[in-house]
């Protein structure tokens, strides 16, 4: 049981193995094989995660660090201390991670199986997906900044090559794909730039990128609170114990399991104080004479203050920092802690907007639904996009203490939930309204990071991922659907080159064709539009309870615009499944689709399953009839669970009162927007005679709805104002300035010109023997210079290097005899 | 001082070997009987050097940091000028990677038509172990002079595998290389011998004893008007070109756009870091006080050059000239952290010239192969080409992707390490490194575009739809160059361990001027706060 975490790299190794073997031998395998074998690999490595959670829970959610074999340290430079390993973290935020990564993340690996067959690189799409998990799982379970980094460069490499997985599809599709994917990877670039600048900041102020050492105790409150009922329970010997293992730590430190990890450390003047945290539990209780060999173990420490400040991670040694109002010295600057807080978090938070689609670097998810279905639901909405939250969640010690950079977060994610949710009203494709749904759901969570609320914020990223996963599925199935009726239609006749099966116009009447896609892509929709007792209803309104309880005038605009942007949600939910499922068929290939696989089905029926229920794990207390009087509380064992889970490695995540009163306008106002969009839309009216929106034929709400339907222009303003300027730089400095003004110019005409006008010079009227000779031979090679591009025969070539050659050791000769003679 | 020694040393060995399989091929093989022979001559002999350079690399002893492996004969005795020779934590690296280049170097020729159509193939293979030989001597040399002439050597074959075996304007490009290089040398010749004749010796280990014991010294009393920054800068314009430091950029697209294959990939793998070495070896130490006054100017440079030489590549069309003009990018970065001059930038820059070595040797191995296929470097007529040869495609990428620096792939370490050292070094700083990092999103720009417009897209061009797979020697040379990026990104521990002494006590001879550099910024900060309060 206490070895459980050393398990942890297998979580990484298993989809790297199923990615190695479908990178090497797919082809051979066969498309049955192949994805089996990345879909089993997705399902193992979510076993081991569930392993890690019942060792979590069965040793009061002490944090582990864990060395994975094979690997020796990383980045390691001797002389100045500069050690960056490759370490794993299992705490219960990492394992929270890895549970929703590989858990969503099998599911769509089963439903791949079926949306994929057939295609000529499904063994590919596969290993690009497990090495997805690869490096997900990276990002989720590393133990410092920097693997933070090669997880979040790694996945923004994997959504690039998903996202550009149809390269090469016929009429400039292909060329449109990959433009996309690049689009993604370097919009992702400008973000990373931050995390880069943020990482140098963390290194020159902590001089580590360790989030917490083996040993240390990321919430002190926890431990205290944990240790006190511990030995309550246990009575006066326990307590008598936990005060007798301060001196006994010298005898603990030999047998800790991080015996490595332990030992570069161990040289100040707490030596033994780093060890594992895996030896609180049971690994310690042989030391401890059998005292504790009955009952939960009691952990050694309850803070941190055994530890020396240059021994700790970033957080533990910034809360220190903060403690002391620490200066920090870059070169001649000197500034206070908080400043530099400030900033770290800043350039961090560029990080956050690029890898979760944030204002300003969001315009990148719409276009990557470029990218297989699946490949939406996993990378480019349950869990590659909310990296940017769980970095920040991750930091919350930082952000906590960054007041003005918190400020810029909350009305960030508040300002893109809304845009994002205006805009999806406009939209025609069904992915591309997922996307700016994805868009503004992540701006929930950015703005509950924003207000404090980081259990919130992990709750809505949880429950998001099952519902949002599960919609672009749904999706999936419906495209699938409709590709299907449309082939089946066209079967015979000429093919209808335009007929886009994304397009909702194309649909229309699907919930008698495709029964159980409709009925979950419906509980999607509740959970998404936050409708009681659906997973998202809960998850939601903690944030925008958290947001009322901040009691600050940055979060009621937050809470407002939030509310609005719930309000937005549930309408252009409705809109679409108006337009898809209800009202007549539109096309002859909506009349003609017809449900999907089982393999297709099943994930859909499970992730429904929990889009309904993952909410009730952290039902609010005292919440009325929300929770039935308590009955939820009773049947999911206690309010607030999931915060309370995340407490231990989450330092500030407390979980906040429940506000009936805002719950309830919450709802009722997602309710009266669906009602709304029903009578918008309702009866068949979903699409007007022309081809477009209700909403643009009735002339009050024209201009409306066509800036949705324009994204904002902000497409179009970065095109103008950034990329056509940047090209245009990058050919004038090309074009003219490099080539035209110094290579041609400056080097062949001024410089070579001249060189071959001196040598005119010095070797007609001037005769100076062998001078003369190397003299001519340079005018000469400038003659040629200038006269560049003449063809030589090679037969002169030897001749004249040789020349030249001879020239250069005159040269050297002639400087050196009268300089020797001097010298000596 | 290390205990020198007249016997026959390994480094010797190692630098000599090329010069073997280059008699054996002049005197018993004959160009038209023999073809088949002279290459494979040509690759064995630089496959020994690489085997033999390996146990260099095993026996060094890394917790020392002075030289190893030393040898020194009287050349000149007379004028101070001996043959000297010998290994350190600086080169050890860089000889490695020029056994690890060259053998893929040859062994790519192999199959290349313009040496099948001009022929002179006992020349070429000749040439380019004449080059291997030159080189290795560049980073062995202990004696300044010796070194002068190893680095002199180093044109003469390269002048003639641009100019014979090149492109179009092979001749241009050739002279261009040879006037341009030569000319930064004259330079640094000078330098050389004022140094030499000053110290009354030129063996680099006397001199620099001196130095710190102040036996000798270059007085240092201004930034533009004292001898010691002129020396400083007739040996740094000389790297500098060579490097190339923007704005002596002029001479490389041509030399690179123009040279065959295997010219490039040494050009670029190796010749290149002749300067950036140069920095390390002779600059720091025999004139460190010039060197910190001159290094946030130089960084300014470098940084110009990680951005222009960036946006210039993406801007181009000829796929070759876009990598020439990403090295200008690259080795920006090399060159802003030898200038931190702190261990992290020193040995971020020398492992960067390494892993640049690799990555921009891979590209133009790889632009090789399709220019062999299609006859042509114009990204225009590519396309889709991932499709045509799907192996071809993903070893790309990951050479692609090394070069812009991801994550577990080597360009980042050095990157990385680079930026952390600028950031933090008390004569650069955070704003020099926010500058630089701009240019971890360029690269992806120029570098994904590139990939994009070559192996993205429809396969569309019939030319292009029957291209031939990988050759096994040409997977032969790709599959050590995929295994170094790997290793590197993965474990680059050896690689810091090897040169770790020996950097940081390159850092301790600068280190005096760089704390006296400090407390006159402090000064004049505080002046500056002061003078604010007042008003």
């Amino acid at each position: 049981m206490e070895n459980l975490p050393q398990l942890v790299p297998l979580v990484v190794f298993i989809p790297l193995v199923g990615m190695i073997i479908n990178l090497l031998w797919g082809a051979r395998l066969g498309e049955k094989w192949a994805g089996w074998i990345g879909s089993g690999a997705a399902i193992l490595s979510f076993l081991v995660s569930f392993l890690l959670l019942t060792y979590l829970t069965g040793s009061n959610y002490q944090s582990v660090v864990v060395n994975p074999p094979f690997l020796d340290g990383w980045l390691r430079i001797g002389s100045i201390n500069l050690e960056i390993p490759w370490q794993q973290r299992v705490d219960t935020l990492s394992v929270t991670m890895m549970l929703v990564v590989t858990g969503v993340g099998s599911l769509i690996h089963i439903y791949a199986l079926g949306y994929m067959h057939g295609d000529e690189r499904f063994p590919r799409f596969f290993a690009f997906l497990n090495m997805f998990l690869v490096f997900m799982l990276i990002l989720v379970t590393g133990n410092n900044f920097l693997m933070m980094f090669v997880g979040w460069e790694g996945v923004g490499l994997c959504s690039y090559l998903l996202i550009g997985f149809w390269f090469d599809k016929a009429k400039g599709v292909g060329w449109k794909n990959s433009l996309a994917a690049r689009k993604a990877m370097i919009l992702n670039r400008i973000g990373d730039f931050g995390m880069l600048m943020g990482i140098f900041l963390i290194f020159w102020t902590f001089g580590t990128l360790d989030y917490y050492k083996p040993g240390e105790i990321a919430n002190v409150e926890y431990q205290e609170h944990l240790v006190a009922q511990l030995t309550g329970e246990h009575g006066e010997a326990a307590a008598v114990e936990g005060e007798a293992a301060a001196p006994a730590e010298g005898e603990h430190g030999a047998t800790t399991t991080e015996g490595e990890a332990a030992a570069p450390a161990a040289e100040g003047e707490h030596a033994e104080a780093p060890v594992a945290e895996g030896e609180h539990g049971e690994a310690a209780a042989p030391a401890a004479e059998g005292e504790h060999a009955v009952g939960p173990a009691i952990p050694e420490y309850v803070n941190n203050d055994h530890i020396a400040t240059d021994q700790l991670g970033v957080f533990g040694k910034a809360q220190r920092m903060l403690e002391d109002s620490a200066e920090v010295n870059f070169g001649v600057v000197s500034l206070p802690i908080e400043t530099v807080l400030v900033l770290i978090t800043l350039f961090l938070l560029l990080g956050a907007t690029g890898k979760s689609a944030q204002i300003p670097l969001f315009v990148w998810l719409p276009d990557a639904m470029a990218g297989p279905t699946p490949v939406s639901a996993l990378i480019h909405a349950a869990t590659m996009v909310t990296a940017g939250v769980y970095m920040m969640v991750r930091s919350n010690v930082l952000y906590h203490n960054a007041e003005t950079t918190s400020l810029v977060v909350a009305l960030i994610g508040a300002t893109t939930a809304l845009a994002a949710g205006y805009i999806a009203i406009g939209q025609w494709d069904i992915k591309r309204v997922l996307a700016y749904s994805t868009i503004s759901q992540l701006g929930f969570m950015v703005a509950a990071v924003g207000i404090g609320a980081y259990g919130a914020a992990m709750f809505h990223l949880v429950t998001h991922a099952f519902f949002k996963a599960l919609l672009f599925l749904g999706s999936g199935s419906v495209i699938h659907g409709v590709e299907h009726g449309h082939h089946d239609v066209s079967h015979g006749h000429d093919h209808h080159h335009d007929f886009d099966p994304q397009d909702m116009r194309n649909m229309g009447g699907l919930r008698n064709k495709m029964p159980i896609t409709f009925l979950t892509y419906l509980v999607g929709t509740l959970a998404l539009a936050g409708i009681w007792p659906f997973a998202g209803f809960w998850s939601k309104d903690e944030i925008l309870a958290d947001a009322w309880l901040s009691n600050t005038a940055g979060g009621y605009v937050v809470l407002a615009m939030l509310v609005i942007a719930a309000a937005f949600t549930a309408f252009y939910m409705w809109r679409q499944i108006e337009m898809v499922f209800f009202g007549k068929p539109r096309t002859e290939a909506a009349e003609h689709a017809h449900e999907s696989t089982p393999a297709m089905l099943w994930p859909l029926v499970i992730l429904a399953f929990f889009a309904l229920l993952a909410g009730f794990y952290n039902v609010p207390a005292n919440a009325g009839p929300f929770t039935i009087f308590g009955f939820f509380e009773w049947l999911f064992g206690g309010a607030h669970s999931f915060t309370v889970f995340l407490e231990p490695s989450v330092a500030y995540a407390h979980a906040g009162e429940f506000q009936g009163g805002i719950a309830a306008v919450a709802l009722i106002l997602a309710v009266s927007a669906i009602i709304l969009a029903r009578r918008i839309y309702g009866d068949n009216k979903s699409v007007t005679a022309d081809n477009t929106d209700p909403l643009y034929v009735n002339p009050a709400t024209r201009q409306i709805w066509s800036l949705a339907n324009a994204r904002l222009y902000w497409d179009e303003t970065y095109n103008r104002l950034l990329e056509q300027p940047f090209n245009a730089v990058g050919n004038f400095l090309a074009h003219t300035l490099d080539w035209t003004f110094w290579h041609d110019y400056v080097h062949e005409k001024v410089i070579g010109r001249g060189f071959n006008a001196l040598g005119d010079l010095l070797s007609n009227p001037v005769d100076l023997g062998i001078i003369d000779g190397i003299v001519n031979g340079l005018g000469w090679l400038v003659s040629w210079l200038a006269g560049g591009l003449r063809r030589i025969q090679t037969g002169y070539v030897r001749t004249y290097a040789i020349t030249l050659l001879l020239g250069v050791v005159l040269v050297i000769i002639i400087l050196l005899l009268p300089m020797l003679q001097s010298g000596s | 001082m290390p205990e020198v020694s007249s016997a026959l040393s390994l480094s010797t060995v190692v630098l000599f070997i090329p010069i073997v399989g280059f008699l054996a091929i002049l005197v018993f093989l004959r160009e038209e009987q023999h073809t088949e022979q002279i290459k494979w001559t040509a690759l064995g002999t630089s496959l020994v050097a690489f085997v033999v350079s390996l146990l260099l690399w095993i026996g060094y002893d890394a917790s020392v940091p002075g030289l190893q492996m030393v040898q020194r004969n009287d050349w000149l005795p007379s004028a101070g000028i001996s043959f000297y020779v010998g290994v350190d934590g600086l080169s050890l690296l860089l000889i490695i990677l020029t056994t690890f280049i060259m053998p893929l170097a040859i062994l790519s020729s192999f199959r290349v038509h313009v040496l099948e159509e001009r022929g002179r193939q006992k020349l070429y293979y000749g040439f380019m172990l004449l080059l291997e030989f030159a080189m290795l001597g560049v980073f062995m040399a202990q004696d300044l002079f010796l070194f002068y002439v190893f680095w002199e050597i180093t044109l003469v074959p390269m002048y003639f595998l641009i100019g014979i075996w090149g492109a179009e304007q092979r001749m241009y490009a050739a002279v261009k290389f040879f006037l341009y290089t030569m000319a930064g040398s004259i330079l640094m010749l000078l330098a050389i011998l004022y140094v030499g004749i000053q110290a009354g010796t030129f063996s680099l280990p006397d001199i620099v004893a001196g130095i710190q014991s102040g036996a000798i010294a270059f007085p240092m009393d201004g930034v533009l008007s004292s001898t010691q920054s002129f020396l400083f800068l007739g040996f740094f314009i000389a790297f500098a070109i060579k490097v190339p430091l923007w704005p002596f950029h002029s001479w490389l697209p041509d030399a690179h756009v123009q040279a065959p294959t295997a010219g490039s990939v040494i050009l670029a793998g190796v010749l290149l870091k002749l300067g950036t070495y140069g920095i390390v070896r002779f600059c720091l130490p025999l004139f460190p006080e010039a060197s910190v006054a001159w290094a946030p100017y130089v960084a300014v440079l470098a940084i110009i050059g990680i951005i222009y030489g960036a946006w210039v590549s993406y801007a181009q069309k000829d796929v070759k000239k876009l990598v020439a003009y990403s090295s200008v990018s690259h080795l920006g970065f090399v060159v802003l952290g030898i200038f931190a001059l702190n261990a992290q930038g020193i040995q971020g820059g020398i492992l960067q010239m390494v892993n640049h070595g690799i990555s921009t040797g891979g590209l133009f191995l790889l632009v090789g192969m399709l220019y062999e296929r299609r006859h042509t470097k114009a990204m225009d007529a590519f396309g889709g080409i991932w499709k045509a040869m799907p192996l071809f495609g993903g070893l790309s990428l990951i050479v692609v992707l090394s070069s812009m620096g991801l994550p577990g792939l080597n360009g980042f370490v050095g990157e990385f390490v680079i930026l952390l050292g600028s950031f933090g070094s008390s004569v650069l700083g955070p704003l020099f490194t926010l500058f630089a990092t701009l240019g971890v999103i360029l690269a992806a720009v120029y570098m994904l575009y590139m990939f994009q417009k070559v192996f993205m897209g429809e396969l569309d061009k019939e030319e292009n739809k029957n291209l031939p797979q990988l050759h096994w020697q040409e997977l032969a040379v790709l599959i050590p160059i995929i295994i170094a990026i790997f290793w590197i990104g993965l474990q680059p521990r050896p690689f810091f361990d090897t040169m770790d002494a020996s950097v940081n006590q390159v850092v301790e001879q600068v280190h005096p001027y760089v704390v006296q550099a400090e407390n006159t910024a402090m000064l004049t900060v505080d002046e500056f706060v002061q003078t604010a309060a007042v008003r």
